[in-house]
């Protein structure tokens, strides 16, 4: 992080804060944000984690309930989820932005009190990289797109630097990530996949079968992944699946599991995707060690 | 003994109006923080955009929903007979997880903002209510049409089950739609719940003696003289326009409707004209009693109101039953 600070020149070069600056956001509306937001609430933790990593985490006065990083969130007012917001404390606040999801409850709400709502949720990492943008923009930063794309950089240099470390026995090996109880997989076209497939791995959950598809247990038996990624929760169960022994993974004990504060890490797309792939590396080099 | 019933009438309009202004007054001062007296100047600006609308709203649903199941139980002579019989708490809710699913995909969702979560789940409703009459071939029959019902309910329901499966990111949105909620009701939605009970209220008073005619079977209202078919149609479109108007606002609130012509009987019983508007009431106090309950309980965290409304309404039925069961019990043995 030190070296991020480092690149970007604050506030000392053209304020580009006279003009208005115009996005279309997840919902389609066009919004055109007139001055830089000062109180800025985001209701989704990637959300959060991103105004923070631009460096404008001193803007925010309240966040959802999930949010707990970085640490700056966490003494902030939480304000409820996705669908039980509490809009009157979130009134209170005074925002002048807020961040949410698209399909957030309190939407419509919000902007019929005259209060600037942003939808935005990126789902892969070139829509990361847009939001990023967007935020950056939205927020007046200076020289934002500069610094939107030195984030994007940083981020894009930690994930080359973690797919260096992953060990070579690892490498083009079948991986099978279940991302919720329930059989929910993480495919290729999820975030979680992309940062699997950097990492060198081979998903056995193929593109056409969508981004967190529900498989059948049938499918991973027959797909035999080398190497499963799931939740320590949901591993406690995984010998006792019927014929699930059978998998390479599990004959083998090439098991990925994590702690919640570690999913916790994994299953947010932001601007911690470098974080995840750490953990996956460093399970990697467990399982292989070199 | 006219004299005495139109008297306990006017009494207990009284005494739920009385609870009315009650329910609106604290529904001013409860907020986010629990009831704070001290601070109602500073938070006059929340109370006008956030608690008088919710309250408002919630009294304007449970007064529909009080209405529509005063209807329903009367036009299906059955005291089970609830709002969602004809298969619209379903159709909502498929609406719903329709709109979620249209909203996950980007390139819908303009489209979708224009009709909006509560434009799906209203037309949802209206879609499946229709699907009965129609598959129940008109309205002559009512257990056709309650079966009817049934079965939209069921196929609904499972097609809403399949698509929650298939885009398990919508779950959390579809079911605290079930849930119901009255956190979010603004001063929109309660001008369009308003113009509608207004309505509703009118035509189902005015219709009304079909009711008090089926109380005494359907051969005898067609004796005297009712046009009971085209009468029937039109206090079933005023049910499913209660009911689809109340859903698409504040999602599925349980027992609301159910309840509130049950305890208007229990103090009440008259003609079908007044307990209607007695119904209307007792839903208004209930889920509006329900709303504040919601919010000041465990402040600042909120309760999903329908879970309130099934516990409430269901202890007092319940407490109801037994007075009643012992008291036929009594008189039957006295008869004996």
């Amino acid at each position: 992080m030190a070296a991020l600070a480092c690149m970007l020149p604050l506030s000392s070069m053209a304020q580009k804060g006279s003009g208005s600056f115009t996005l279309t956001d997840d919902r389609g509306r066009v919004i055109v944000i007139d001055k830089a937001p000062q109180r800025i609430i985001t209701l989704l933790p990637s959300l959060g984690e991103i105004v923070c990593e631009l460096q404008a985490c001193d803007r925010l006065v309240g966040v959802d309930r999930y949010s707990n990083w970085p640490e700056r969130v966490q003494s902030l007012p939480k304000l409820g989820g996705i669908d039980d917001t509490q809009l009157e404390a979130l009134v209170k606040l005074k925002p002048d932005l807020v961040l949410l999801a698209r399909s957030s409850r309190v939407t419509q709400r919000l902007e019929s009190m005259g209060i600037q709502v942003v939808a935005l949720e990126p789902q892969n990492q070139a829509d990361m990289r847009r939001v990023i943008q967007l935020i950056a923009g939205a927020l007046h930063l200076p020289q934002s797109q500069e610094r939107a794309q030195a984030l994007w950089q940083n981020i894009q240099q930690k994930l080359d630097a973690a797919a260096l470390r992953v060990p070579a026995k690892a490498k083009g090996m079948r991986i099978y990530f279940e991302a919720g109880s329930g059989y929910f997989a993480a495919g290729e076209t999820s975030y979680i996949g992309e940062t699997l497939r950097r990492l060198g791995l081979v998903n056995v959950v193929t593109p056409s079968m969508g981004a967190f598809p529900q498989v059948n247990p049938e499918f991973v038996v027959k797909a035999n992944p080398q190497i499963i990624f799931m939740g320590e929760r949901t591993a406690t169960d995984l010998q006792s699946r019927p014929g699930w022994n059978r998998i390479d993974a599990i004959a083998q004990q090439r098991i990925c599991s994590f702690t919640p504060a570690q999913s916790d890490i994994i299953v947010r797309s932001g601007p911690r995707i470098p974080d995840a792939a750490e953990l996956m590396v460093a399970c990697l080099r467990r399982i292989f060690p070199e | 003994m006219n004299a005495r019933k139109a008297h306990s009438a006017k009494r207990l309009a009284l005494q739920l109006v009385g609870l009315l202004v009650f329910v609106l007054l604290m529904g001013a001062l409860i907020g986010s923080e629990g009831l704070a007296w001290s601070k109602i100047q500073a938070d006059a600006s929340l109370i006008a955009d956030i608690r008088m609308p919710r309250t408002l709203g919630a009294c304007l649903a449970g007064a529909l929903l009080g209405l529509a199941g005063a209807l329903a139980q009367g036009l299906f002579r059955n005291p089970l007979a609830d709002p969602y019989l004809l298969g619209s708490a379903s159709g909502a809710s498929l609406g719903v997880a329709i709109g979620m699913v249209l909203l996950s995909q980007l390139d819908m969702s303009p489209w979708f903002m224009r009709v909006g979560i509560t434009g799906m789940a209203f037309m949802g409703a209206w879609f499946a209510v229709a699907l009965s009459l129609v598959l129940s071939w008109g309205v002559q029959h009512t257990l056709r049409l309650l079966l009817a019902g049934v079965v939209v309910g069921v196929v609904f329901g499972a097609i809403a089950s399949l698509l929650l499966v298939m885009f398990p990111q919508i779950q959390g949105s579809v079911q605290s739609f079930m849930l119901g909620s009255t956190a979010y009701v603004s001063w929109a939605a309660c001008g369009l719940m308003l113009a509608v009970l207004l309505v509703s209220w009118v035509v189902s008073v005015a219709a009304s003696p079909l009711l008090d005619g089926l109380a005494l079977g359907e051969s005898t209202a067609i004796s005297l003289g009712l046009p009971v078919k085209s009468l029937r149609w039109l206090l079933l479109a005023v049910l499913a326009l209660c009911t689809a108007a109340a859903v698409a606002q504040t999602g599925l609130i349980a027992f609301v409707g159910l309840a509130a012509p049950h305890l208007v009987r229990a103090r009440y019983k008259g003609t079908h004209g007044q307990s209607l508007s007695l119904s209307c009431l007792m839903g208004a106090v209930l889920l509006g009693g329900a709303d504040l309950l919601a919010r000041g309980l465990m402040a600042p965290l909120e309760l999903p109101v329908g879970v309130l409304t099934a516990i409430l309404g269901g202890g007092y039925m319940l407490f109801l039953m037994r007075g009643m069961s012992s008291k036929s019990a009594g008189s039957s043995k006295g008869r004996a």
